[in-house]
């Protein structure tokens, strides 16, 4: 009698996969239902930004950093900027640094509403999301306040910020699909200025994310398909280069913001939190708490710019551009101006990195300059690219269904890993 | 990271490896420049060692420095015919493959850069390698001292042409399948050599030769320090008036 043949069963998950959260086409190799072997392909997303950039004057690519990775885009933006300022040695007026740190709160805030909403609606929770995603709403009005674009908004700029906090927040008008009390409701913070609307929309927050808890942090099923799902020991974190909430889930405090502080972060108030058994558990509970930590900074921020006006960009015209107006009288700010817009301004020889605590992790940027008015090299060192390295690793011998919670977990965006 | 820190670093760096590395310190950040021959002790040395325990490999990049320092602009001599339109040159941008730059063999043109972290000693440190031979540019692999280099290896490699003598599973990672070429060199068209579209005839997508004309808005163009000791100047003024 000849003995059966079994072989194990090659699976191609995505490209096109609701739960591959973009482009990831992952090769998975299965024994029933257990996964043998991952091997994720990545790259499908990949435009070059990288080669990009060394053909273009700095300022030219500071948007480019906001499409890789497109749900925190303002903390991309963050590192490019503070690898041409350490290479320039300029620094950003204080008020710029605090409007700079307010943002990249709001921006983790935004990730991580994004993150549990996306992640429970991978592994069945469908309500979340469209919880998550009406706060989203409110702060993306922000970005759009303060320059004109939802989401890609190329608002730091080398040596500050594009333009100060408008003074007052754009309001709904009235239309078919809001009026009356609905209209009344929805306008009722925008009455003032943006802070004003940042203080009632940070005094409502933690409310709202203790809506999300409720539907998640005891809920039966979301523990059944997290709880002990890959799990990452700190040596094993460290191995692999992970950052961010991959760290700390697994009980490393290590946050940027707080041992390598930059922008205005190590004069405001915030904890860090830890996981213990580094599980995707653990990671959703660092996450939603960094949440309730990333109001607390803007909060802080609030009151701060509310107290000091000032000014947000440096006074250096060989890389700010002058006022509109000073452009109408002064022959000298004209040509300044035209300098700037046609040639850009050149960056000592040299190279640094720069890094920032992103949402998702460490986000890098190497720059290396030979003096051009181009970059001669840079280079985006993308969290989210060396956290999916380690899929295999994590994911040999779960379930098939586990491999969605660990790609979830991972908080991946193609824009970065793909670059 | 303050600066009694990094001299230390420095200082410790020169006093275990001595002339294996080559430690220079700039902008409050360490570079040590190390052989390919000794790169692997380094390495572990630079994991494992009370001092600088670098548990964590943060990034690696290659860097093609073909080029470095050139200009389009000429702006310091005139001639007769007043200052060049900075219209020509052989800059990024500007060529197709048929006539990319060629003859330009540069000394130690790639090199490998990998960025460490000690989560320990809340240290960091740049470590660069430079490939001897620009035709064939290897550096041994690090992936077995710092795992989570495999990726980024494997990146290097694909936009570079870098090998990585040791490495596993040296594979292409961003770029498509069947692609020819190290789209990241410096002598590798902006505008590349294919492009890709659904051929409704054939019913199916082909690829072809790009058709875009290469195009440079902005040349490159490196003036002296003159601006920039200029600006400082200015805002040095500015901060004596407040």
């Amino acid at each position: 009698m000849s003995v059966q043949e079994i072989r194990n069963y090659t699976m191609n998950f995505g490209p096109q996969h609701p739960a591959a959260h973009g482009v990831l086409r992952l090769v998975l190799e299965m024994d029933g239902e257990t996964v043998v072997r991952a091997d994720p392909h990545v790259g499908l997303l990949h435009r070059g930004t990288e080669k990009l950039a060394e053909s273009k004057p700095f300022n030219q690519s500071i948007g480019y950093m906001d499409r890789l990775d497109y749900v925190s885009m303002m903390c991309n933006e963050h590192a490019y900027v503070r690898a041409i300022e350490t290479l320039l040695g300029i620094q950003a007026p204080e008020r710029a640094q605090y409007i700079r740190t307010m943002f990249d709160e709001i921006t983790r805030i935004l990730n991580h509403l994004m993150w549990v909403g996306s992640n429970a609606l991978d592994l069945g929770a469908m309500a979340v999301f469209l919880y998550a995603f009406r706060e989203r709403e409110e702060l993306m009005d922000c970005y759009e306040a303060v320059s004109g674009a939802r989401m890609h908004a190329t608002y730091y700029r080398p040596g500050g910020v594009y333009r100060d906090l408008p003074g007052k927040m754009p309001q709904y008008r009235e239309s078919p699909w809001h009026k009356g009390s609905d209209l009344k409701r929805l306008n009722s913070w925008r009455e003032g200025s943006m802070l004003d609307y940042l203080d009632a929309f940070t005094s409502d927050f933690p409310t709202k994310v203790d809506e999300y808890e409720e539907l998640l942090t005891n809920n039966r099923i979301w523990k059944q398909r997290t709880v002990g799902i890959g799990v990452v020991s700190p040596e094993l974190a460290q191995q692999w280069g992970m950052t961010g909430a991959m760290i700390r889930g697994s009980g490393i405090a290590w946050d940027l913001r707080k041992k390598q502080p930059y922008a205005k972060y190590a004069d405001v108030d915030f904890d860090i939190p830890v996981g213990v058994n580094g599980d995707c558990y653990d990671r959703y509970l660092v996450r939603v708490e960094e949440m309730r930590q990333s109001n607390r900074i803007i909060k802080q921020c609030v009151a701060w710019l509310r107290a000091n006006p000032g000014p947000v960009m440096v006074e250096n015209f060989k890389v700010a551009p002058p006022k509109r107006e000073a452009m109408k009288e002064d022959m000298e700010a004209l040509i300044h101006h035209f300098k700037l817009f046609t040639e850009g301004y050149g960056v000592p020889a040299g190279e640094t990195y720069a890094a920032v605590e992103a949402p998702k992790g460490e986000f890098g940027c190497y720059l290396v300059s030979d003096g051009a008015n181009k970059p001669f090299r840079v280079h985006l060192r993308a969290p989210g690219f060396a956290h999916l390295s380690s899929m295999d690793a994590l994911v040999r011998g779960h379930m098939l269904a586990d491999a969605v919670a660990v790609i979830g977990t991972y908080d991946l965006v193609f824009g970065e890993v793909d670059r | 990271m303050s600066d009694t820190q990094t001299n230390s670093l420095v200082e410790r760096l020169s006093a275990r490896f001595g002339d294996l590395v080559k430690v220079t310190v700039s902008h409050g950040q360490t570079t040590a420049e190390v052989a390919a021959a000794s790169l692997l002790s380094v390495a572990t040395a630079l994991r494992d060692e009370p001092g600088f325990r670098f548990t964590e490999a943060v990034d690696l990049c290659g860097v093609d420095y073909l080029g470095y320092g050139q200009t389009e602009w000429d702006t310091t001599d005139v001639t007769s015919t007043g200052f060049s339109r900075g219209v020509e040159g052989e800059a990024i941008g500007r060529f197709t493959w048929a006539d990319r730059p060629r003859d330009v063999a540069i000394p130690r043109r790639f090199a490998s850069v990998v960025h460490l972290l000690s989560i320990e000693l809340n240290q960091r440190l740049r470590v660069r390698v430079f490939c001897e031979d620009d035709s064939l540019p290897v550096v041994p692999s690090l992936v077995h001292t710092w795992p989570g280099l495999n990726w980024f290896e494997r990146e290097s490699f694909d936009l570079f042409g870098i090998i990585y003598d040791g490495h596993p599973d040296l594979r292409r990672i961003l770029t498509d399948y069947g692609f020819v070429g190290h789209p990241f060199r410096k002598d590798f068209p902006l505008i590349g050599n294919v492009e890709v579209r659904y051929d409704p005839e054939q019913k199916r997508v082909v690829y072809e030769p790009v058709s875009i004309e290469p195009r440079v808005l902005v040349p490159r163009v490196i003036r002296d320090d003159a601006d920039l000791i200029q600006a400082k100047a200015e805002a040095a003024d500015h901060w004596r008036e407040n």
